[in-house]
């Protein structure tokens, strides 16, 4: 079933939503991400994929606003990305985390609804005056999130609290809170770490319904039957430089791609690839 | 209180240890009818034998629900049915002896410390402290019960209506009632008692019954409650002494409310709030008409009231877009700093080294009395047969005002601004990424408080009648603090009993008073060890502060469900 939709929409090159052009992001004398360019057009689902600290993070970071990129350049429908997670959300981009990041006391519901800030107007006079707009926004965004977890399939959690959700849950509400947001173009990070066959089957399903409402995935993942089977394109990200870019198959055939995961008996590099994780993770937990 | 006592011991001797615990118990109600001291100078007339003194009376109120927690299970469970497993009776009994213990040995202690020594204690003291000492060691061999299920109860809404009903005004005679002692040591005694009963009820599980009740019947919850505090100036027949107390109460607990949204809704530690209700105050005292006021306009009250508001949120917009982009120690520091700031400044704005807006520290005083429409704050009147002095009509005042936060703060956090600070607090950078305007949020926040504060500091002038910059000090900023920590903070009636506590204390106790410091820091200490949430805990802030147990995060989920306590959309209630 999935194979006949990707091949439906793998025709369909729409306009280019998110231009990343040499963007390159250094932390002191380490280059995590080194003048990568990358296109994702509306309507297609990328997939970012890379050894453990091929700075895979960091570039979702550079493209989002969390960092700013130290050269290069990231437009979004031909303008500019602001550095500023916030007015990146406003401009149509939303991100889920690689550790999920819910608001963990706050119920499921809770959760999707915060992600409709940015998308609503209701003002402190509105709401200390109840007055007409506070209560007509606050039942339509219910209702909308409400339609959201039931699209992610959690409606029966609305009144659970997040953390007490399992862990596919999460990752699941986590997507729900970021199309809250009302994107066009939704990053993944590594939506299926952690989940067992089942669950990334839903995920995989879950990934190619939002493509189908009109929207654009960036997917990094570690699963790479999940990515070939989900990705209409494939960049393959390797310390910090693009590798390879192209359709899956061509990725997934290309000696260098199993080289970078396997590495080959010719080459010493192993080491480069733990040492290059360090930044990747400390800039996270700066940020 | 966790003697380890294997539990198959414990399960074994329960029956005679109810037992036991009973005859305690006894021993506690024997000694009510006996002399406790040889003179008639402490406490109240416990020196007689065979009459019960009031405080004896109130001392007895312990030991008799002791009685029942303990001789009620022994009925069995099979003729409990599920009340065997709705009530938390073994730990009810467990709390309720460690408190009357705690009781007798502050009775103990007053008659001994009032008196010169323990020779003064007689018979029936000593009889009751044996019966506490028998009840704690016999309930300590009770098994623990299971947390308390109550809420789980389902009740009909007039039995729920009258339970709100009643318990406020039990919470109103009871408080006009310890307000009325004038001796330390009764206060405290009938103090202790209060507190030991509450504690029992908690254990058995009362208050989370009551809660839900209150979130279903929101509007008799709020309407009885106000109709309690405004009845509160009637039942003092005139006295002022009460009701300055009263009114200095709502006047700390209005600006400690102010204080929870910046603390409690956001999560921002502000240690110079103090300077905020100083700003509305002089505002208000600049612009009240008084001798010494430094500006001759005088704009009707109202006026006045947004103008102290405004003047004081401008400060606080003026401190926090330079300092709210930093978070958390840095916030600390700089609102610390600009509190003494705010009042050395306002001890120098004398005319000499600038204008002369407070005449420095003489600040200014003779601020005339407010008057609505001809109804003369400063004067006495009589309604109802009842004089209503000034301080009661202020205590009114205050009341709308404290009614007017707790709506702001209500509606706030029921909100789509309640949310995003929620999300703040919870994960500030996954809120920015998922669009939520942390810095303008905080920024509301912190303007929002310092309005608020502004208000009640507007009201604080005309009853304090003079504004000196030494009022407003670091100490009170702490103070404050205190009160929303040990109230709980987010909740409001956490903070009003935590405001209420911190007030009233020190002017009941004048012991207290000397070591008031060393008492709070104490407190504290033991507050932030046991039970960090504080008295009244917000869920969220709960599980916050336990963040590893999640057995308790189910049970708020559960208790939650069960109130609809959501932040959406409309909330049925306003769990206060």
């Amino acid at each position: 079933m999935s194979q006949t939709i990707t091949d439906g929409h793998s025709v369909d090159t729409g306009t280019v939503l998110l231009g990343a052009s040499a963007v390159t992001m250094r932390f002191g004398g380490l280059t995590a991400v080194n003048n990568v360019s990358l296109n994702v057009h509306s309507g297609e689902i990328v997939g970012l994929i890379g050894p453990n600290g091929a700075g895979k993070t960091t570039l979702f970071n550079c493209l989002t606003g969390l960092y700013r990129p130290t050269s290069g350049e990231v437009r979004f429908l031909g303008e500019v990305l602001p550095p500023k997670p916030r007015l990146v959300v406003r401009r149509g981009m939303a991100r889920t985390f690689q550790n999920i990041r819910l608001f963990h006391n706050m119920t499921a519901l809770e959760n999707v609804m915060v992600g409709m800030y940015s998308r609503t107007q209701t003002n402190a006079i509105d709401a200390v005056f109840r007055l007409p707009r506070h209560r007509r926004e606050e039942l339509a965004s219910t209702e909308r999130a409400k339609e959201l977890l039931d699209f992610v399939g959690l409606s029966k959690a609305a009144d659970t609290l997040s953390r007490n959700l399992p862990y596919g849950d999460q990752r699941r509400l986590e997507i729900a809170r970021a199309l809250a947001t009302e994107p066009k173009l939704l990053l993944l990070d590594e939506p299926t770490a952690g989940m067992n066959p089942q669950e990334t089957r839903q995920a995989e399903e879950l990934i190619f319904r939002i493509r189908d409402l009109g929207l654009a995935v960036l997917v990094i993942e570690h699963d790479m039957r999940f990515i070939f089977n989900l990705c209409d394109r494939v960049c393959c990200l390797v310390r910090g430089e693009v590798l390879i870019e192209g359709p899956g198959e061509v990725v997934q055939n290309d000696p260098r791609v199993i080289e970078a995961y396997i590495g080959s008996s010719e080459t010493d590099d192993e080491p480069a690839v733990p040492a290059a994780d360090e930044p990747e993770q400390k800039g996270e937990a700066d940020a | 209180m966790n003697v380890i006592i294997p539990d198959d011991v414990k399960v074994r001797f329960r029956v005679p240890a109810r037992i036991i615990g009973l005859v305690g118990c006894t021993l506690m109600i024997a000694s009510i009818f006996m002399s406790w001291s040889y003179g008639h100078t402490v406490l109240d007339d416990v020196g007689y034998w065979g009459a019960p003194s009031p405080l004896q009376l109130y001392y007895a109120v312990l030991p008799v629900l002791g009685v029942l927690l303990l001789a009620v299970p022994l009925l069995g469970r099979g003729r409990l049915g599920r009340w065997a497993k709705l009530v938390a009776w073994n730990t009810s009994a467990k709390t309720c002896a460690i408190w009357s213990l705690a009781v007798t040995a502050v009775m103990i202690a007053s008659i001994a410390i009032g008196l010169g020594g323990l020779v003064n204690v007689d018979p029936g003291g000593w009889v009751a402290l044996a019966g506490a000492l028998i009840a704690v060691a016999s309930t300590l061999f009770l098994p623990d019960s299971p947390d308390p299920n109550l809420y789980r109860l389902k009740s009909p809404q007039w039995v729920q209506i009258l339970a709100i009903v009643g318990v406020m005004a039990v919470l109103l005679f009871g408080a006009a009632y310890l307000l009325n002692f004038e001796n330390a040591d009764q206060f405290l005694t009938f103090g202790a008692s209060v507190v030991g009963v509450v504690m029992v009820l908690r254990q058995f599980g009362i208050f989370s019954w009551l809660s839900i009740a209150a979130a279903n019947n929101n509007r008799v919850l709020v309407t009885s409650a106000f109709v309690v505090a405004f009845a509160f100036p009637f039942t003092q027949n005139g006295s002022d002494a009460n009701m300055s107390i009263a009114s200095q109460v709502l006047i700390f607990a209005a600006t400690a409310l102010g204080l929870n949204i910046v603390v409690g809704l956001v999560g921002l530690l502000d240690l110079g709030y103090i300077a905020f209700l100083g700003a509305g105050a002089f505002t208000a005292a600049i612009l009240s008409g008084s001798a010494f006021a430094t500006i001759d306009w005088v704009p009707p009250f109202w006026l006045t009231v947004l103008i102290a508001g405004t003047v004081s949120s401008l400060l606080g917009l003026l401190i926090g877009a330079p300092t709210l982009r930093v978070s958390g120690d840095y916030l600390a520091i700089v609102t610390l700093a600009f509190g003494e700031i705010f009042r050395i400044t306002m001890n120098n704005l004398d005319g000499n080294d600038g204008p002369n807006l407070t005449n420095g520290s003489n600040g200014i005083s003779a601020i005339p009395d407010l008057n609505f429409f001809g109804f003369d704050f400063g004067k006495a009147h009589v309604i109802f047969g009842i004089d209503i002095g000034r301080f009661a009509n202020y205590y009114w005042l205050m009341l709308v005002v404290i009614a007017i936060i707790i709506v702001v703060f209500m509606n706030l956090n029921y909100s789509r601004i309640g949310r995003g600070w929620v999300a703040i607090r919870e994960d500030e950078l996954a809120a920015e990424a998922m669009g939520v305007n942390t810095f303008a949020l905080k920024l509301l926040a912190f303007a929002g408080g310092a309005f608020l504060a502004g208000v009640a500091g507007a009201v604080k002038a005309h009853y304090d009648v003079s504004v000196t910059p030494d009022q407003y000090v670091f100490l009170e900023s702490a103070f404050l603090l205190a009160a929303v920590v040990l109230g709980g903070m987010g909740t409001v009636m956490g903070v009003l009993i935590g405001a209420t506590i911190l007030k009233l204390l020190p002017e009941k106790l004048r012991f207290f008073s000397d070591y008031r410091l060393l008492l709070f820091g104490l407190l504290m200490v033991i507050m932030m060890r046991f039970r960090p949430e504080g008295i009244i805990a917000d869920e969220r802030r709960q599980l916050e502060f336990h963040d590893e147990d999640d057995a308790l995060a189910v049970e708020i989920q559960e208790e939650m469900r069960a109130k609809h306590v959501h932040l959406n959309p409309e909330p049925k209630e306003w769990d206060l």
